[in-house]
């Protein structure tokens, strides 16, 4: 009868409750990992941005799915649709209050540069009014490459020298 | 009630300075600006033209004179039949013609939406605010002489146009608008490209 030897396991005796990583390598997952997306639904874009959070295409599996309609509970703003003139400085003043570290998408034609229409009313791309992360194109995109710009953005998170960044400041 | 076709008839014996207004469907009429309210009224109270269906104007340019016309729709839920009442804005530099919210509430919106569009007050409006676009916009956007691109001009927060450098420019119109086609490239055989390239991947979006 062979008993079960307990040395080769994780101890946690001898371990001590340790893990060994990289500061930056823990915050950027912390950030990936639960982006909450401030959904700035405001023309069709909206729409597919609906149907990215329910159950087909599901965001919750990149763990976006917390939408947040306060800026200030949100990470990852999400410019879907048509900004107009009009609207332009209150986008501004969204994304002003919501707390650092913050990024955008810029969701479908419209937000990325204006799309069709170009006339007197619109903005021509939200990135005139703020520093967008990730463009999307499609008009509007399908779900699949929202999530493939959230993935996008995520990459590009893990890339941030998060620590030195939190320290400085 | 009379008949349709004797609505027309009825008016102009009843307003002299009315006129017949070529029409290629609907009854038509065109009134003096101060007749306009008291056809209007006869119009809703003995004719049984109970609802306002729209109130727009009609620039006829720069040059024109008068310039502005106001054209109201009316229908009637009993007869399920339109007319069509005209009225040309007498002064072309400071249009102006007599509210309709008294008659129609309804009107209220339309007459809003006209004077932001195209700058025609309507004296007796109860609240005559833009509706379209802020209040402070320079232009009548759908003015002859106003580009659809847009003309330059400052956003509408002053506290985040202090923020930021961004104003209001006149869009990149790419040749068009809605051009399906053109002579510089055959779109069965190239990419779909603008024509105007004032910005683009290369050059920077102008601030």
């Amino acid at each position: 009868m062979v008993s079960a030897s307990t040395e080769l396991t994780y101890d946690r005796k001898i371990e001590g409750d340790v893990i060994v990583s990289r500061l930056d390598a823990v915050i950027n997952w912390i950030r990936t990992n639960s982006m909450w997306p401030m959904p700035m639904g405001l023309a069709c874009c909206a729409i597919e941005l609906m149907g990215v959070a329910a159950s087909r295409f599901d965001i919750a599996r990149f763990g976006a799915e917390v939408m947040r309609f306060s800026p200030r509970q949100a990470d990852c703003m999400i410019v879907s649709g048509t900004v107009t003139y009009k609207m332009a400085p209150l986008v501004r003043r969204i994304y002003d209050q919501m707390p650092a570290p913050k990024w955008v998408i810029a969701m479908g034609a419209c937000a990325s540069s204006g799309g069709m229409y170009r006339s007197y009313a619109t903005l021509q791309g939200v990135d005139r009014i703020l520093p967008v992360d990730v463009y999307v194109s499609g008009c509007p995109p399908r779900p699949e490459a929202l999530l493939d710009a959230l993935i996008a953005l995520q990459a590009k998170v893990r890339r941030e020298p998060a620590a030195r960044r939190l320290f400085k400041a | 009630m009379t008949a349709t076709a004797d609505v027309t008839a009825a008016l102009l014996s009843r307003f002299p300075r009315a006129t017949p207004r070529p029409s290629a469907d609907h009854p038509a009429i065109n009134v003096p600006a101060a007749d306009a309210i008291a056809v209007l009224q006869t119009l809703r109270d003995e004719h049984g033209y109970d609802m306002l269906m729209d109130l727009t104007a009609i620039d006829g340019g720069v040059a024109a004179s008068p310039r502005f016309t106001i054209v109201w729709h009316l229908f009637s839920l009993t007869r399920l039949d339109y007319v069509r009442v005209a009225a040309r804005c007498e002064n072309g530099a400071a249009p102006a013609m007599p509210t309709t919210t008294a008659l129609w509430p309804a009107a209220n919106w339309h007459e809003r939406e006209v004077w932001d569009m195209f700058g025609i007050k309507f004296p007796g409006h109860p609240d005559l605010r833009r509706i379209l676009m802020w209040e402070g916009y320079p232009y009548h956007p759908l003015r002859k002489e106003f580009p659809l691109a847009g003309l330059p001009a400052e956003l509408p927060d002053a506290e985040i146009a202090g923020e930021i450098p961004t104003k209001l420019i006149s869009a990149p119109m790419a040749g068009g608008p809605f051009v399906a086609s053109s002579a510089e490239f055959n779109l069965t055989e190239a990419e779909p490209r603008a024509k105007d390239e004032s910005w683009n991947e290369r050059r920077e979006k102008p601030v």
